[in-house]
């Protein structure tokens, strides 16, 4: 399954949760970038993304929506990373963001990925990395945990059993 | 939700002007996410409000409260003073109260009357209002309000109080068993609104 949705060039969303939330939400929340872009003539800003997806699942506050994500993508604002949940928590970070050490940061964030998906019973399967710059976003890799598992298993000097 | 105890917000009075400060946490069940979150919320010229609780519920009922305050002044060519900003605020807490989607929020309003000067509101999400010199919410509060009870001044300046505030926070970094490294401040005297500089460890040192 892909956990980095793709609302448009320019945004990218992370699913957290519960899989049918996420997928609609996203799904909700793509068309509503697209109608902002064709009524506006110009890109959604992410902040402005955010909150339409905030206002949205806030108005289901309690009614058992599950969903955490991560909205990130470059605006006139340059790079922006916005959390929101499903209990309508709505906050800008840079705790998730990548500068100027990119390839060290990639690195970083995919073997965190890695051990998450080995410790959790509910995460596995595909690690995605994208990069977005102003120029939209680029797919970097996406590598099956097990794969690199036995690979940093071996970097180790381990045979990963 | 547990959460809002966890979260702690400060406020005192003086003579002058009113001084509020919130902590900048913001965790999900045992992880702290943010510890540069904004939880002062500027409402018009001379008015501020600081907001915990439940983290959807505060944004939202934050801006809210805000926005209908900035509406009725362009209506209505005049602003709401603090006291009638904090009743307005209650009234919207009382009414949400008894609904299906109360507001888990506590509230410190703080804001300059032209007429009686600085005034600081105490109100909580059961919609309790109250006019004080000095109050506290959260766990951090039954800390700190004891310094207050010792330290306040009604005619202390605002270096005074900011050194009031710093000690409270001194021991909520030593007495309290979570973590709220950051504390931003925020003043409104009869010149506005001014933020002051966050109090943390590195600036109790």
């Amino acid at each position: 399954m892909k956990k980095i949705v793709e609302i448009n060039d320019y945004l990218l969303g992370t699913l957290a949760g519960g899989a049918a939330d996420c997928v609609y939400w996203d799904r909700v929340l793509a068309k509503q970038c697209r109608l902002y872009e064709l009524r506006n003539r110009e890109r959604i800003s992410v902040a402005a993304a955010s909150k339409l997806m905030a206002n949205m699942v806030y108005n289901y506050k309690g009614m058992g929506l599950s969903m955490g994500m991560m909205l990130a993508g470059v605006d006139k604002r340059g790079a922006q990373l916005y959390y929101v949940d499903s209990e309508g928590t709505r906050t800008p970070g840079k705790v998730f963001s990548v500068g100027s050490g990119s390839v060290y940061a990639f690195e970083l964030g995919r073997r965190a990925i890695y051990h998450a998906t080995h410790r959790d019973a509910y995460s596995g399967g595909i690690v995605r990395v994208y990069h977005i710059s102003e120029k939209g976003w680029v797919n970097i890799s996406n590598e099956d945990c097990s794969d690199l598992h036995y690979k940093y298993a071996a970097e180790k000097g381990n045979v990963g059993a | 939700m547990a959460n809002i105890n966890l979260q702690c917000l400060l406020g005192i009075q003086c003579k002058d002007f009113v001084m509020i400060a919130a902590d900048q946490s913001n965790s999900h069940s045992i992880m702290v996410m943010k510890d540069d979150e904004d939880k002062i919320h500027k409402i018009s010229d001379k008015l501020i409000m600081g907001v915990i609780g439940d983290q959807g519920d505060s944004t939202q009922f934050a801006e809210y409260i805000a926005k209908n305050i900035q509406l009725y002044k362009m209506r209505n060519g005049y602003e709401l003073g603090p006291t009638a900003a904090a009743n307005f605020t209650r009234r919207n807490l009382a009414e949400y109260l008894r609904s299906s989607t109360p507001y888990f929020v506590n509230v410190l309003m703080g804001g300059y009357d032209k007429e009686n000067g600085p005034e600081l509101y105490f109100m909580d999400y059961l919609a309790s209002s109250v006019k004080v010199p000095f109050a506290c919410h959260g766990y951090g509060g039954y800390l700190s309000l004891s310094i207050m009870d010792r330290y306040y001044k009604e005619d202390a300046t605002e270096e005074e109080a900011y050194e009031i505030l710093k000690k409270c926070v001194k021991e909520v970094h030593r007495r309290l068993f979570v973590s709220l490294p950051n504390f931003q401040v925020t003043i409104v005297n009869r010149d506005g609104i001014k933020v002051l500089p966050v109090i943390n460890s590195e600036l109790l040192k």
